[in-house]
C-alpha cells in the first residue's frame, strides 16, 4: 500500500501560538434522522462516547464525535481505523435512512496551542469567539478570511482547527501571519 | 453588518459566513400554470424598502436553508424561523407589527 501523507506533512510554527499541522486523521461522515433511537444506539456504541448535543463534542480516548448539523455528524478516530469503521457502520445502519462515509483524506487538521487562542482567532474569523459564545466542548464551523473551517476548543489554551485539504496551506499560512510574534491584541486576557 | 441567528444550529452567524437565497414565501408556478402566474413566480420580485421577508443559507456552517424577516433600511432583524414554512409565523408578525404598525409586504400585513 502507498505511504499515507498527511496534508503539509508535520508543517509546525511557533509565535503566539504554536500551530501543528496533525497527521494523518481518520474521519467519518455519518448522516441520519438524530431522533431515530437506532442511529443514535449504532453511532455511540460504535463512537464509544455519549450523543453530543447541538454543536457539542463528545470525546473519549482517540474517537471524537462532532456535532456538525441538525443531520450530520463527524467520527474522528485513528486513521487506520476509519475505512473498516466506516464499513461497519455502513453495514449496521443498512436498514436506516443514513449515511456511513470514510472522508479521511478530505480534510486537514491543526493544533493551536497558546494563552492568546481567542485574540489570534478573532483576527480571522468573523464568529464570535468570546468564552461565552464559544465554551470549551464547542465545535463551531465558520469561516477563516476566505475559506470554511471549524474550530473545536479541546481546552481553555488548547483548539483543534479543520478545513478542507485542498486549503490546507492556505489555512497554515494565514494562522502563522494571525499568529505573528509581536502581533499581540490582548483582547481575551484575563476573560 | 448582518447578524442572523440560523434557527437550525443556533449559532448567530456573520452575514458573510451565509448565502443570501433571494426572497422568502415565493409560490411555485411550474407546468399547466398560466403566463401571468408563471410570470410573476419567474420574474417579479419585491423590491421592499423596509419590511422584507427573505431566504438564506447558513453556508459556512451547517448548510441549511432558513428564512429571516428584517428591515432593508434600519437593517433591524425581526427574526428567523424554519425554511419549512409557508408563511411568516404569528410571532415574527406580531414583532413586526410592534415595531412597524401598518407595515404591509405581499399578501401579509398588519391590518390582518
Amino acid at each position: 500500500m502507498s505511504e499515507i501523507i498527511a496534508p503539509l506533512n508535520g508543517a509546525a510554527f511557533d509565535g503566539l501560538l504554536r500551530v501543528d499541522a496533525l497527521g494523518p486523521q481518520g474521519q467519518i461522515t455519518l448522516r441520519g434522522d438524530f431522533a431515530a433511537p437506532a442511529f443514535r444506539d449504532v453511532v455511540t456504541e460504535v463512537a464509544g462516547t455519549a450523543f453530543p448535543e447541538a454543536r457539542r463534542v463528545e470525546a473519549a480516548g482517540d474517537r471524537a464525535l462532532l456535532w456538525m448539523s441538525p443531520d450530520e455528524l463527524m467520527l474522528l478516530l485513528p486513521y487506520e481505523a476509519a475505512t473498516t469503521t466506516a464499513a461497519d457502520l455502513a453495514q449496521r445502519l443498512s436498514g436506516e435512512h443514513a449515511l456511513a462515509v470514510d472522508v479521511s483524506d478530505a480534510r486537514a487538521h491543526f493544533r493551536l496551542r497558546g494563552a492568546p487562542l481567542r485574540d489570534v482567532l478573532a483576527k480571522i474569523t468573523p464568529a464570535d469567539v468570546s468564552p461565552a459564545a464559544l465554551p470549551e466542548g464547542e465545535l463551531r464551523r465558520t469561516r477563516l478570511a476566505q475559506i470554511a473551517a471549524a474550530v473545536w476548543l479541546t481546552g481553555p489554551q488548547e483548539a483543534r482547527l479543520f478545513c478542507f485539504r485542498s486549503v490546507a496551506q492556505y489555512a497554515f499560512d494565514l494562522l502563522s501571519t494571525a499568529a505573528a510574534p509581536g502581533s499581540e491584541v490582548g483582547y481575551f486576557d484575563g476573560r | 453588518m448582518l447578524i442572523l441567528t440560523c434557527p437550525c444550529c443556533g449559532i448567530a452567524a456573520d452575514e458573510t459566513e451565509l448565502s443570501p437565497g433571494g426572497e422568502a414565501h415565493l409560490t411555485r408556478h411550474g407546468p399547466g400554470s398560466g403566463d401571468t402566474d408563471f410570470e410573476d413566480y419567474l420574474f417579479n420580485r419585491e423590491n421592499a424598502r423596509g419590511v422584507h421577508f427573505e431566504r438564506w443559507r447558513h453556508a459556512h456552517g451547517c448548510g441549511k436553508w432558513f428564512l429571516a424577516a428584517r428591515d432593508t433600511v434600519t437593517m433591524q432583524v425581526f427574526g428567523t424561523y424554519p425554511a419549512q414554512t409557508t408563511e411568516p409565523p404569528q410571532e415574527i408578525r406580531d414583532r413586526i407589527t410592534k415595531a412597524r404598525p401598518g407595515w404591509r409586504w405581499r399578501d401579509f400585513g398588519a391590518a390582518e
